[in-house]
């Protein structure tokens, strides 16, 4: 059975010229596997490349050197927006489109991919309830009607709304006060276990990468650092690592 | 003679105008929008076209009107005199408005809904269509409005050329010095401006989408 994502030496080098006729390497040497049922939690500072990683996964950014499989699959052996209908995407500033109601915003992608209504409007009464919605109260409200903590949550259902094999998150809860974030946070971990996909999640919080990570990758100048489990994390000598936790 | 009588005198002639000068504004209007809306998309796409378009859309502006209908008139199949040269210049006009709010309305939508859109897999024209469209729809249709009401002016000179319209009062009004004909032209084609302006100010209320 292969694997939700592997990614095979990723790089990814701006165009332009840098020292030596080469532009500015963004992403470099990235290795890594994900399981299903598996997250991995991309750590780092700003500027380190997580944002940049998950991008070239999805192919909103075209990688100039290696290579990703989604579910066994070479990412550009496919077509990018068929590529992009197979991963569920969450970001920090969410992006529900305010002009569809949350039934709509839920029930895009499975839309796009041509299903027939009935079946995009029981998908969307199950997306609502697992993310702990009431699919009578919500389904018909704007994104402007709801709060930060709901808006995400209608984040999530809609990337799952799918049932694609593989989520990519950039801090998804980044942009919430602290404590609608702990509650999302638990919530997001009981989901995780249920769901038995494969996920990539960005996020600079050490805590939130300790606590959702079954894995953790450290990236520091464009390179994956560190990968390990939180208890190894928690363990190791790597001078970011230790940066990170003295951080926590 | 009061302005109700000529009226009453003279209904025939007036319907006749009238109906002129709606026709002159909107076969202008909506070529411009047939032209505007897809060159103003293709501004979004091509970042590199934006200058030369907009200014190009710009010096048009500047024209004198009733200078830009005098060039147009030596020229072939554009030219001549009547209300197909009219509506040249009129459409010339109407672009500027529909092509830079047609950019700005699509350009104003909010990167992160774009980037959502993108990365769930939306081609580039579901994105147009299902998202920046839509968003940008009352921006594009407050350029609309602004080029329905300049166009509603601009078209009283068209008369100037033989277009007719209600411009044919006010410039024989002007010529006989009577009061009573350039008010016979100027009020309807006032209060047509401003019914354009309440109707399509409503169309971009209702059909435009605001963040409440």
């Amino acid at each position: 059975m292969s694997a939700a994502l592997e990614v095979r030496d990723l790089g990814f080098e701006l165009p332009g010229k840098g020292e030596g006729g080469r532009g500015r390497r963004l992403v470099e040497g990235v290795s890594f596997t994900v399981g299903k049922g598996e997250t991995l939690v991309l750590l780092g500072r700003s500027g380190s490349g997580k944002t940049t990683t998950l991008k070239l996964i999805n192919r909103l950014l075209e990688p100039t050197a290696g290579e990703v499989l989604v579910a066994g699959q070479r990412a550009s052996d496919l077509d990018a927006t068929r590529l992009r209908r197979r991963i569920g995407y969450v970001i920090q500033e969410i992006g529900l489109f305010p002009h569809f109601a949350v039934e709509r915003n839920i029930g895009l992608v499975p839309s796009l991919e041509g299903w027939p209504p009935a079946r995009i409007a029981d998908r969307v009464r199950e997306m609502l309830a697992l993310v702990g919605l009431d699919a009578d109260t919500f389904g018909a409200r704007y994104p402007h009607e709801l709060s930060g903590g709901q808006r995400q949550r209608v984040g999530v259902a809609r990337a799952l709304a799918a049932d694609p094999p593989l989520l990519l998150l950039d801090e998804p809860f980044g942009a919430l006060d602290p404590i609608t974030r702990v509650e999302l946070q638990r919530e997001f971990r009981a989901l995780e276990s249920r769901l038995g996909k494969g996920m990539v999640f960005v996020t600079h919080d050490v805590r939130e990468g300790l606590l959702l990570g079954t894995r953790i990758g450290l990236m520091h100048e464009g390179r994956l650092v560190f990968v390990g489990t939180p208890e190894e994390f928690r363990q190791s000598e790597h001078p970011e690592v230790r940066a990170f936790m003295a951080a926590a | 003679m009061s302005l109700l009588a000529f009226y009453a005198r003279n209904s025939q002639e007036v319907v006749g105008l009238l109906w002129q000068h709606v026709y002159l504004v909107l076969i202008s209007t909506g070529v411009a929008i047939l032209i505007g809306v897809p060159l103003g998309i293709a501004l979004t796409r091509r970042p590199g076209w934006r200058g030369p378009v907009l200014g190009l859309a710009n010096i048009f502006q500047t024209i004198p009107s009733l200078a830009l209908f005098g060039f147009l008139i030596p020229l072939p199949f554009l030219g001549g005199i009547g209300a197909r040269t009219a509506i040249v210049a009129l459409v010339l006009y109407a672009l500027l408005p529909i092509v830079r709010n047609t950019y700005t309305g699509i350009a104003g939508v909010d990167p992160a809904v774009r980037e959502a859109g993108r990365g769930m897999g939306m081609t580039d024209g579901q994105l147009l269509r299902l998202v920046e469209l839509p968003l940008g729809l009352g921006v594009i249709l407050a350029g609309v409005r602004v080029a329905t009401v300049i166009g509603v002016g601009t078209a009283t000179i068209a008369a100037a050329i033989g277009a007719g319209g209600l411009g044919v009062y006010i410039f024989r009004g002007v010529a006989t010095v009577d009061n009573t004909l350039i008010l016979a032209g100027a009020l309807p084609a006032a209060l047509m401006a401003i019914a354009a302006d309440g109707l399509l100010g409503v169309a971009e209320r209702r059909l435009g989408w605001r963040r409440t």
